[in-house]
């Protein structure tokens, strides 16, 4: 047990110092992609097979396990102690087992880069980081890897750093994310300052302590709705909700799989995972509840709509995750904290197939780039040639860009596994049933719902928010499948260029994770349709790890029937919308035109984003920056600068006149000696 | 009586030596005079019932070190200072000092020895200090510090023979 | 039982002032060199007297060894001299001033 849990955590530690050290140091190293791959895999491959032995093993009781003293300071205790129950248990499970597709599928899709060795080595990183954040005993352990995860997340956006932009997307991430990890350090303090002077030898900072009734007493109602409100915030820079959303989409930047993994499946959701660890305390405050519920709808109906007008394919599954995190947050609020984490499992499933699928179109897309400057039909660059006689049309303004959803289209020929994958995968996240993303999202709407029918008004609304949320995403993603694999190729010269389906390495987690995407819903079936283990697995009873709210909620059989029905039409006449209006409606690009039209003069507002960005350009960093410009400037130059160049003066101008004592004649000296003399004896004599 | 006779006569000249040391402008004269204050030292050591200090004091300063420094100006063929040095207010100083450094000494002389242990007879004193003792204690209990000293003595010989080599600095 | 006490160690207070006016005012670096040795006499005094007062051997042998490294220092300091006349050509202190900075 003590050694398995230690194997999990050090392992990607060990293969990802191992593996960044070699590749420092020895250049040679860099160019044995299938050792570095291969080591990089299996310290995720391992851990996740040790981790489904932990789960099997498994009884139902958490188990603490404690290696050593991280800090001691006076009565303060800090352990290194990892905590092995249901909820950490499937968050490693998620974490290492689509961690290990992954890093396979990263296997091919990384070829032939030359920072090989430093992808690996950051993703082993972000994986040990991970573990720590979802297996931690205590608050501060957590704190370790969710800074951790913050690092690795920046150093993977930025991972080919030598474009500005992505080194911006870098910054851009990990300064938004500083704001949401502020407001977990202050959340600390306020505990550290409530648990303290009042337990004896504990300072709550472990969940033992802090999660038990009697200490959550000590709170009171206002500071535990202050603290509840700080891991909120903390959760919203993680898990990129409004306010703090904005970094998400820019995050594409880095590879496909750090999208996929970092950015879809696992990081984005330690904000969730932080609220269901805490739940005993979260559900103490209604208010704030209320407040995650609220925020959660509006981000996922802000971001389904943005996705919509999205051209990239990878900002559309950005904002589609932004959208989905959205709905876990909305059934935290609703009190459902089971299925939040129920669909940050079925979320990563599909999700992170969504992206490897994009993965591999990128990858094709690619091909093709170089092929076609190959030719010269394009520059270097992506440009279109200026020469005439090759000039080509692109169906947008600008260079060609593999990632330009309007560039593709017909590509299922081509790469039959992705498009069939991608298409499971699409059909998931939309929620068709059986397949898992019908379960977990019928399962939110359903919660709202209940919660709204026993008599919580706002609840009604997160569901409307939440249904309406649902066609949108069934809309969006169909399109961006019509988009990319069906109609007519559109790329330049398309009759003589074709790219190709990937290698196995990036097929093979595609059937895997579109296979879970498949099955994993069955773990949480309805309460009509046989009830859900998942539920009995992470709340056993009230011992389990996820708390419930205590009050009964009542909904008649016919009803949640009803929903169920409701589920399932809303999903499919998405799906059918889009697809009729774009597939037989329009082809290609003029099916934007249909979707324009669609919603009018709202579309505006969903391309621009809302202008969120624009607004925090205006009334943070332009201020800041202005305010720094004219305030702190001078005051750097003349107050700061100042002093230092005015010590420096004061010193040289005493030194002038000083140096005068100085003579080199030891007789002055040794006058100053006698004087001294003369001084002691008075001393001695008179005092 | 003859005691106390012996102290000022001895203490007179010894004053009278260091002085004329000081104020001497010929190194030469200023030589001689320590020379005369070394001895009344070494005599003021008789009458303390140290005979063997005494004579020690007679053989090594006024026998050996005085005579290495005679040779020494000799040597150098040092000419006398002129008469009236610039009287400048470092040598005010200095001797206001030097006179404030005095009183105290004699102020702590006066005032503060009430807290020394009670004296011995004199006879007890002289055979503590006897020449059998001083010999016994310097190569039983101090073998080591002599030994030490001799090692220092050798490496200033050394060290002398270096720096007075020609071409050396 | 000597002389009291206080009259040697007047005398030594004396001559060790003596002394220290002879370092302080003299320029001669002979002279200055002498003045140091008059000190040295004076606080051996001291210790004499001390050591008779109490019947203590160890005061002279501190003595003896105070002289051995007056000895020591007189053929080092001589030395010096020596050699400082030589490049300089003379002994005088406020003339030498490699200390200055």
């Amino acid at each position: 047990m003590e050694t398995s849990v230690l194997l999990i955590i050090v392992l990607p530690l060990a293969l990802a110092a191992f593996n960044g050290l070699m590749g420092l140091f020895v250049p040679a190293y860099r160019k044995n992609e299938w050792i570095i791959g291969g080591l990089g895999t299996a310290a995720v491959a391992i851990p996740f097979v040790l981790a489904v032995k932990l789960f099997l093993g498994f009884h139902g009781e958490p188990e603490v396990v404690t290696y050593f003293t991280w800090m001691a300071a006076g009565d303060l205790q800090i352990e290194f102690a990892y905590r092995i129950d249901q909820l950490s248990l499937v968050m490693t499970l998620i974490v290492t087992g689509v961690g290990a597709l992954i890093h396979l599928y990263s296997i091919g899709y990384m070829h032939g880069d030359a920072g090989y060795w430093r992808f690996f080595a950051f993703m082993n990183l972000f994986i040990f980081a991970m573990l720590n954040l979802v297996l931690a005993e205590n608050l501060l352990v957590l704190f370790l890897g969710w800074e951790g995860v913050g690092l690795c997340s920046y150093l993977l956006i930025g991972f080919w750093y030598t474009d500005l932009k992505n080194s911006a997307a870098a910054n851009k991430a990990f300064i938004v994310n500083r704001i949401g990890d502020f407001a977990f350090l202050l959340a600390l303090f306020v505990i550290f300052a409530v648990v303290t002077e009042k337990i004896d030898g504990s300072f709550g900072f472990d969940f033992t302590t802090l999660l038990a009734p009697e200490t959550l007493n000590l709170f009171g109602a206002g500071t535990l709705l202050g603290v509840v409100l700080l891991f909120f915030v903390g959760a919203t820079g993680k898990s990129a909700q409004i306010p703090l959303f904005v970094w998400l989409p820019d995050a594409m930047a880095g590879p496909t799989p750090v999208s996929a993994l970092i950015h879809a499946a696992t990081m984005v959701t330690s904000g969730l995972y932080l609220l269901a660890r805490l739940s005993p305390m979260v559900l103490m405050a209604p208010a704030a509840m209320t407040v995650i519920a609220v925020v959660g709808a509006l981000t996922a109906i802000m971001a389904a709509t943005i996705a919509i007008t999205q051209h990239d394919i990878k900002r559309v599954l950005a904002y589609s995750t932004v959208s989905q995190l959205g709905y876990m947050f909305l059934a935290v609020g609703v009190g459902a904290y089971f299925v939040a984490i129920f669909h940050v499992m079925t979320h990563a499933f599909f999700k992170a197939c969504l992206f490897l699928g994009s993965g591999s179109v990128i990858h094709a897309m690619h091909h093709v780039e170089h092929e076609l400057e190959h030719k010269g039909v394009l520059g270097s660059n992506g440009e279109p040639n200026d020469d005439p006689l090759k000039r080509v049309e692109l169906p947008y303004e600008g260079d060609f860009d593999a990632q330009d959803m309007r560039t593709m289209g017909g590509l299922r020929k081509y790469m039959p596994w992705t498009a069939g994958t991608f298409l499971v995968a699409t059909l998931a996240i939309a929620g068709i049933p059986p397949l898992a993303g019908f379960f977990s999202k019928d399962e939110i709407l359903f919660k709202a719902f209940e919660l709204g029918y026993n008599g919580e008004m706002w609840a009604y609304f997160v569901w409307i928010v939440g249904v309406v949320t649902a066609v949108l995403t069934a809309i969006y993603m169909t399109r961006a499948y019509l988009l990319t694999f069906e109609g007519n190729p559109r790329w330049p010269d398309a009759m003589d260029t074709k790219p190709h389906e990937s290698p196995w390495t990036m097929t093979a987690p595609l059937v895997v994770l579109a296979a879970l995407a498949v099955v994993g819903g069955f773990v949480g079936l309805p309460a009509v349709l046989g009830g859900s283990k998942i539920h009995h697995f992470l709340v056993h009873d009230g011992r389990g790890p996820v708390a419930e709210p205590l009050h009964e909620l009542h909904v008649s059989p016919s009803i949640e029937w009803g929903l169920l029905f409701l589920g399932l039409a809303i999903a499919s006449g998405g799906v059918l919308f889009a697809w009729f209006v774009i597939r037989w409606g329009a082809r290609g690009p003029e099916a934007d035109a249909s979707v324009k039209r669609f919603f009018g003069p709202l579309y505006g507002t969903f391309s621009r984003k809302y202008s969120v960005d624009q607004f925090y350009q205006k009334v943070i960093v332009n201020p800041v920056v202005n305010g720094a410009r004219l305030v702190f400037a001078p005051f750097d130059e003349n107050a700061v600068d100042g002093a230092v160049n005015g010590v420096a003066k004061m010193v040289q101008g005493m030194a002038l006149r000083l140096r005068g004592i100085q003579t080199g004649v030891v007789q002055h000296y040794a006058l100053a000696f006698v004087l001294g003399v003369a001084v002691v004896l008075a001393l001695m004599l008179f005092a | 009586m003859l005691e106390t006779f012996l102290f000022f006569l001895f203490a007179v000249v010894a004053v009278v030596g260091a002085l004329g040391m000081l104020i001497a402008r010929n190194p030469v004269s200023s030589a001689l005079c320590m020379i005369m204050t070394l001895f009344a030292i070494a005599c003021l050591y008789v009458t303390l019932d140290a005979a063997f200090i005494g004579v020690i004091q007679v053989l090594i300063y006024a026998g050996a070190i005085m005579v290495l420094f005679l040779f020494v100006i000799m040597l150098l063929n040092l000419e006398s200072v002129p008469r009236l040095e610039q009287l400048d207010w470092r040598k005010v100083a200095a001797f206001v000092l030097g006179i404030a450094v005095l009183a105290e000494l004699l102020a702590v002389i006066s005032l503060r020895l009430d807290v020394l242990p009670e004296a011995v007879a004199s006879s007890e004193a002289a055979e503590a200090a006897s020449a059998t003792n001083i010999g016994i204690a310097l190569l039983t209990e101090h073998a080591f510090s002599l030994e030490m000293i001799g090692v220092l003595l050798l490496a200033a010989t050394i060290g002398a023979v270096m720096l007075a080599k020609k071409r050396f600095v | 039982m000597h002389l009291a006490l206080n009259w040697y160690l007047s005398l030594s207070a004396i001559l060790f002032v003596i002394g220290v006016l002879g370092v302080l005012l003299r320029r001669n670096a002979i002279v200055i060199f002498l003045s140091i040795e008059l000190m040295l006499n004076a606080a051996n005094l001291a210790l004499v007297a001390f050591s008779q007062t109490f019947g203590d051997v160890n005061g002279q042998i501190l003595v003896f060894f105070v002289m051995s490294v007056a000895a020591a220092e007189a053929a080092v300091g001589l030395a010096i001299i020596i050699a400082l006349f030589r490049n300089r050509e003379t002994v005088n202190v406020s003339e030498i001033n490699l200390f200055r900075g």
